[in-house]
């Protein structure tokens, strides 16, 4: 059963998009006049956000929206799998730029309405954590090429390097005297990847702006490399002609590659990956492991991309 | 320091009361885990859940004879209990990891035990726990005399393993972890300084004979 229903209207069936500045207006005006609101229950700071149907879905079941939104790994808000949900409360994405520059012909910023105008879809994608585990998510985004051809990248660029926000006041890993990662952290994709069209930046999950702690308001996916090239709360893109540092990657090289592309055969040097846990439901003995599959099941779309290449090497 | 006693007719309710309590926190869990109410990876917050607790109950076997050398209050009675609630907790943990997390997939079992590093100690911790656990009774203690302080003095490095097992298990070693590992250092440390705190402390006292420390009590 899927209690989520995607997307699946026609594109010339939906509504004009609404600023969902305006939309969160309408909700703050509703609840000071005490209005009961019929809409569909939102996670703290969450707003609708409407999206055409993006034509992605693997047909698996969803990941219930409680576990997608409840067990989450974003280091700046705790090493525990719950502590994003718990400890993000202060943090706020609104409002928000993302610098893009490097080698670029056209350096820019752009806020969220920018972002919204490069047309957002919903996509489902499955999501494969390095920690063997993984979900069916709905999510909200646009192409990342899409960004890349406004700010025209120059023909020596070669690789994308993102950067996440750091606010100590609002992400209590980032101070203190035990802090889990250095910051900011940082990932990196070269930049055929990064044109993809499997790449998103995604600003909401399950018809809904993102969660703070799924990495409100802008984070990428990369449906075929494991989660935590996913960086969360982007502030910056640049461009670049050098491969650029991954944070995982620097803190520990032999686990964590700079592709990280999920690969049933490279296994961590800890785990295996050969398998993977399904998250959500079920308790003990419903709980779903399943075989995990060569880049996680994009390998027609992506295999291309790593041609000659060995991947135990370039794990 | 004077703490009121218990009287001794409540000895031995209270040591049951102790291992029914001890294993509160794994049956709740299962509870949780198998009725579906553990959200994201039940199987992993149980596995993880076992270790932990596994942890704190060899850090509290190992805080009763300093106690007794520190403040005098002498609660070797519940050591026993404390380090049996300690191997059950590292056993289901052991069980929760072949059963529920490799769904006895004993090829893969196999190879995690002897490829991956953190695991090979942690098996061999609880490898070393075994004989502990099986002469955990009067007989025995009676039977090795002597041999049996000194068997039972494997408790330190199984506490030392696993402490680096727990550090070793993680992607980054945080408070966590080095507060385990602390306390576990400092608990094994004092018996290095103890016999010179002791003599200290005779020193100044008249000398009572044998202090009970390493006599295993049997009550
Ligand atoms: C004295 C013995 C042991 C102690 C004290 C112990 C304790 C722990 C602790 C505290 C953790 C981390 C929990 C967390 O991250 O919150 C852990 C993880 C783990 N332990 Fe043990 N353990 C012991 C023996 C074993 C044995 C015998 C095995 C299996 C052969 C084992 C397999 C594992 C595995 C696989 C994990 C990681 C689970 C995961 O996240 O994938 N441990 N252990």
């Amino acid at each position: 059963m899927r209690p989520y229903r995607p997307l699946a209207i026609p594109a010339s069936e939906i509504t004009p998009e609404a600023s969902y500045f305006q939309r969160r207006d309408i909700l703050r005006m509703a609840a000071a006049g005490g209005l009961a609101l019929a809409a569909p229950s939102l996670a703290f700071g969450t707003e609708m956000l409407e999206a055409k149907p993006g034509g992605y879905d693997p047909g698996e079941e969803l990941t219930p929206e409680a576990d997608v939104t409840s067990f989450n790994n974003f280091y700046e808000f705790g090493t525990g799998k719950a502590d994003p949900a718990k400890n993000s409360g202060q943090f706020n994405p609104r409002p928000w730029t993302i610098q893009v520059d490097g080698m670029v012909g056209k350096p820019a910023e752009f806020d969220l309405d920018a972002l919204m105008a490069l047309g957002l879809e919903e996509r489902i994608y499955r999501m494969r954590c390095v920690e063997a585990w993984s979900m069916v998510i709905p999510w909200i985004g646009f192409p990342l090429a899409s960004l890349l051809d406004k700010v025209e990248p120059l023909g020596s660029a070669k690789y994308v390097a993102f950067e996440t926000v750091v606010r100590p006041e609002e992400m209590p890993e980032q101070r203190g005297v035990f802090q889990p990662l250095p910051w900011p952290y940082v990932e990196g994709l070269r930049l055929d990847e990064a044109r993809h069209p499997l790449t998103i930046l995604s600003m909401g999950l399950y018809g809904k702006t993102l969660p703070n702690q799924n990495g409100a308001p802008v984070r990428l996916v990369t449906p075929w490399k494991y989660g935590f090239k996913g960086i969360k709360s982007i502030v910056r893109i640049t461009l670049t002609e050098e491969q650029p540092p991954s944070t995982w990657n620097k803190l520990a090289p032999n686990e964590y590659g700079f592709y990280a592309n999920v690969n049933p055969e490279v296994d961590h040097p800890r785990w295996s990956q050969a398998t993977e846990n399904r998250v959500g439901g079920g308790g003990f003995f419903g709980s779903n492991d399943r075989p995990t599959l060569m880049f996680n099941g994009y390998g027609n779309e992506v295999a291309s991309l790593y041609d000659g290449m060995d991947l135990t090497v370039n794990f | 320091m004077q703490l009121p006693t218990l009287p001794k007719r409540y000895h031995a309710a209270s040591i049951w009361a102790l291992y029914a309590l001890g294993l509160l926190p794994a049956a709740w869990t299962f509870y949780l885990g198998a009725t579906g109410q553990l959200v994201g990876n039940p199987v992993k917050i149980f596995e993880h859940l076992l270790g932990e607790w596994a942890l704190r109950f060899l850090i509290l076997t190992l805080t009763i004879s300093p106690i007794r050398d520190l403040f005098g209050v002498n609660w070797v009675r519940y050591r026993r209990a404390l380090g049996l609630l300690a191997f059950w907790y590292v056993a289901m943990h052991f069980l929760a990891y072949i059963v529920l997390d490799k769904r006895l997939a004993f090829d893969v079992i196999v190879e995690d035990i002897f490829k991956r590093w953190f695991i090979t100690i942690g098996m061999a911790a609880f490898v070393l726990l075994i004989p502990l656990a099986l002469t955990s009774n009067r007989w025995s203690i009676r039977k090795l005399g002597a041999g049996w302080v000194r068997l039972h003095r494997l408790i330190y490095p199984i506490a030392a393993v696993g402490a680096l097992h727990y550090c070793l298990s993680v992607k980054v070693i945080g408070p966590e972890q080095l507060i385990y590992a602390g306390i576990i250092a400092v608990l094994i440390g004092w018996r290095l300084v103890r016999p010179r705190f002791m003599a200290m402390k005779r020193g100044r006292r008249p000398q009572y004979g044998k202090l009970a420390a390493e006599i295993p009590r049997t009550d």
